[in-house]
């Protein structure tokens, strides 16, 4: 077996390189950014927009995961698609890594420099271009982040739910294809994306879906638009994006329930969905993260597995929706159903939901989370929680579990003391664990966050060696000379 | 006060409140300043309502539903431009609106008395018993009106209020100020002004939005109320603050200490 995978491994080696011409190293050193390309980058955004303070550096080499801070060479900020374009032109040539930089609320370490280069922060892009409510769609700018957004539109009646709980950016949203906490109503940005506007490695600026085309659907030529989005970077840099808008929800209502077992608390989400009940979000909190709030916002909730439920739309139609949600709870032996439907009343069902990654935190203060992102069919979830918790349980760690029940998603929030070596190893190993598992039983090892530098190795097994190897094309295509975050989603 | 005593027996149930909203330059724009150091830059740039009188609506529309008010009415003078914060009022929950027409020279000098003169005659003519505004506008700054309508109608004010309650005939305000957090009551009639903690405004909803387009919308004009809008005072310019200069790093305290005996800021 090993035999006959080994040379078609070295064909397609060989034929990456015959085709690109240029080298494309697999495992490039740091890359160094000559001065001239220092000189030359001031020359097209300005001088106030290049730096090499090592704390503007630092400040773009990490974002919000474990991975250490690798920051790039040289920081330049752009403010204006030309600018984009010609910094492109400009590393391409020169053959400097270039990252792009949004929000740096990452999860996967997407904005290390892990290759050195150029980080091209495009945060200062923030135009809001167009707003359309009665076509529910507008266009932003790479700079512009969700809450902007969101605040913008308030007056117009509409909002753009998908909420990843940080304040990102919408464009760095479309390439990691983020999703939410909303995702079981409103599905993720791959579902939510109608244009956008891509810069390639070689300047050309490209709309995917065609200049200023916002239909709610089409069938002309490929999905180029999906193709970027989850690229991570590394296909070309988001400038703008075309999105679609929904209505602001009509009125809320929150609710709260737990059960005897993980088991049950999945059968009546599943039955929830079922029965057609308008479910804005479905979360799951295990009795470890239950504990975590009770002891973080002093709560006196039953420490079981729980389901703390959303459901919104018209007065009328919500009353009838809690009474049967009520019935399926009491079906599957759940209790302590609560709801509310004033504000004040809901924040307060669902502050532990609120507070889950503070409260998971000062289980073990002064560490960082280090969180996983698991994602598989909801009948599988049970199976895949139950099995992980074991291997939690093995590795003698604190591991609360926070779920996207709706999706059959779910993430461990792991305290994690980063200057513990020891620690970070056992709990990147159970991590890990929890990965293979999850592609055991037709999962993915990431359900939102992306693959950036830590589960590169996961992409392989999960897309298989073919998959992979288109993919590698694709990356080839766009990037013959490797220059575009290099490093992340494949080696 | 004893006039105030005929006024509560007559209107216990349902309160009718008069909510002031001014359209100005939504919070969240970055403001330019004219060339000609006239004035801001207005034109093509987003405006809303004034986020305290957000806060005023809301807070109206919560009595509404609880049953202690029985209108709210909204109110603003402006440009046609107004009728589009007025819906959002609207949107809200208010149930009618008014639309003081103010146009070119007379916008551009329209101060804070000339709106207390325009909400005093309003808030008669409507028999309002509450008149409800946000503690200052976020272009001016000015935190007048709400103080001045209370004295053309001595009546009764409650600024900067971050929780109110109806009692019988009176209302207990609890104010933000200085030293922490005042309480104090005040008979009904009042002119209440609201400070951020008071509450959050809700979302206007597309349903609603639809509603609010149905609901009555009066426009009225100045003269109408027997208002002289000359303004009293000039604006004589509008400058942006001076750009901040570059800091400067030091290796020692000699250093430091030389640098500020140069600059003449320590004796030598």
């Amino acid at each position: 077996m090993f035999c006959r995978k080994l040379p078609k491994y070295l064909v397609t080696l060989a034929r990456s390189y015959h085709r690109t011409g240029s080298k494309q190293s697999l495992q490039a050193s740091i890359a160094k950014v000559p001065d001239n390309l220092v000189k030359a980058l001031a020359g097209i955004v300005g001088d106030k927009n290049v730096s090499t303070a090592m704390a503007v550096r630092e400040q773009h080499g990490r974002d919000e995961s474990y991975h250490d801070c690798a920051p790039p060479e040289v920081v330049a900020f752009a403010e204006s698609v030309e600018h984009v374009s010609e910094v492109l032109k400009l590393c391409n040539d020169a053959e400097v890594p270039l990252i792009p930089f949004g929000s740096g609320t990452g999860l996967e370490g997407g904005v290390n420099a892990i290759r050195g280069g150029v980080c091209l922060d495009v945060s200062k892009m923030t135009n809001i271009i167009s707003v359309h409510p009665e076509d529910f769609d507008c266009t932003v700018e790479c700079g512009v982040t969700r809450n902007t957004l969101n605040n913008y539109l308030r007056d117009t009646g509409l909002w753009f739910p998908i909420d990843p709980g940080a304040d990102a950016s919408l464009c760095g949203m479309c390439a990691t294809s983020a999703s939410g906490t909303n995702a079981v109503r409103y599905g993720t940005m791959r579902e939510n994306v109608m244009n956008l506007e891509v810069v390639l490695a070689d300047g050309r600026v490209i709309n995917t879906a065609g200049k200023d085309r916002r239909t709610k659907k089409t069938s002309a030529g490929y999905n180029l638009t999906n193709l970027f989005v989850g690229s991570e970077g590394t296909l070309g840099i988001i400038t703008k994006a075309t999105l679609r808008l929904h209505g602001i929800p009509e009125d809320t209502i929150s609710a709260v329930c737990n059960f005897q077992d993980v088991q049950s608390a999945v059968d009546t989400t599943v039955q929830v969905l079922q029965c057609g009940i308008q479910i804005a979000r479905i979360e799951f909190l295990d009795e470890v993260s239950v504990d975590a709030c009770n002891k973080y916002s002093k709560l006196d909730m039953k420490v079981a597995p729980s389901l703390f439920l959303e459901f919104t739309g018209s007065p009328n139609s919500l009353k009838d929706q809690t009474q049967l949600v009520g019935d399926l709870v009491k079906m599957n032996n759940g209790s302590d159903f609560r709801w509310a439907s004033d504000i004040e009343e809901r924040n307060h069902l669902w502050k532990a939901r609120h507070d889950i990654l503070y409260a998971c935190m000062a289980l073990r203060p002064g560490c960082k989370p280090y969180s996983t992102d698991v994602c598989v069919p909801i009948s599988n979830l049970p199976e895949v929680i139950v099995r992980s918790k074991e291997e939690i349980q093995k590795a003698g760690v604190v591991g609360p579990i926070v779920g996207h029940v709706g999706d059959g998603n779910f993430h461990v929030f792991f305290p994690v003391d980063q200057s513990n070596p020891e620690e970070v190893k056992v709990v990147s190993e159970v991590a890990r664990k929890m990965a293979v598992l999850a592609l055991e039983f037709n999962g993915t090892c990431t359900g939102e966050h992306g693959i950036g530098m830590g589960k590169r190795k996961l992409l392989e097994q999960e897309i298989g060696e073919d998959g992979l190897d288109v993919m590698r094309q694709i990356k080839a295509t766009f990037d013959p000379k490797g220059i575009l975050n290099p490093g992340k989603v494949f080696f | 006060m004893t006039g105030n005593c005929n006024k509560f027996n007559t209107k216990m149930s349902g309160l009718r409140v008069l909510v002031g909203c001014k359209r100005v330059i939504d919070y969240a724009v970055k403001i330019r300043v004219k060339p000609d150091k006239s004035g801001v830059v207005t034109d093509g740039v987003k405006h809303s309502m004034n986020p305290f009188d957000e806060i005023a609506i809301e807070e109206a529309v919560r009595m509404k539903e609880k049953k202690i008010a029985s209108e709210v009415i909204a109110l603003s003078c402006g440009p046609t431009q107004c009728q589009e914060t007025l819906r959002t009022a609207l949107a809200m929950g208010a149930d009618r609106a008014i639309h003081v027409k103010v146009e070119g020279k007379d916008y551009e000098g329209l101060q804070p008395l000339h709106v207390s003169k325009i909400l005093s005659k309003v808030a008669q003519d409507e028999k309002a018993d509450i008149v409800l505004v946000g503690k200052q506008a976020i272009d001016d700054d000015s935190n007048q009106t709400g103080q001045m309508t209370a004295a053309l109608l001595d009546w009764p004010q409650a600024t900067f209020a971050s929780k109110i309650e109806k009692n019988n005939g009176n209302l207990t305000v609890v104010r933000e100020i200085d030293g922490g957090l005042e309480t104090i009551k005040v008979n009904i009639p009042a002119v209440l002004t609201t400070d951020l903690r008071l509450n959050e405004p809700r979302y206007a909803t597309l349903p609603n939005i639809m509603k609010a387009k149905k609901k009555p919308l009066a426009t009225k004009t100045a003269s109408d109320l027997g208002v002289d809008l000359t303004p009293r005072q000039e604006v004589l310019s509008v400058e942006d603050p001076p750009v901040r200069q570059a800091g400067q790093k030091v290796e020692s305290v000699e250093e430091l200490v030389k640098k500020l005996q140069d600059a003449g800021l320590v004796p030598s």
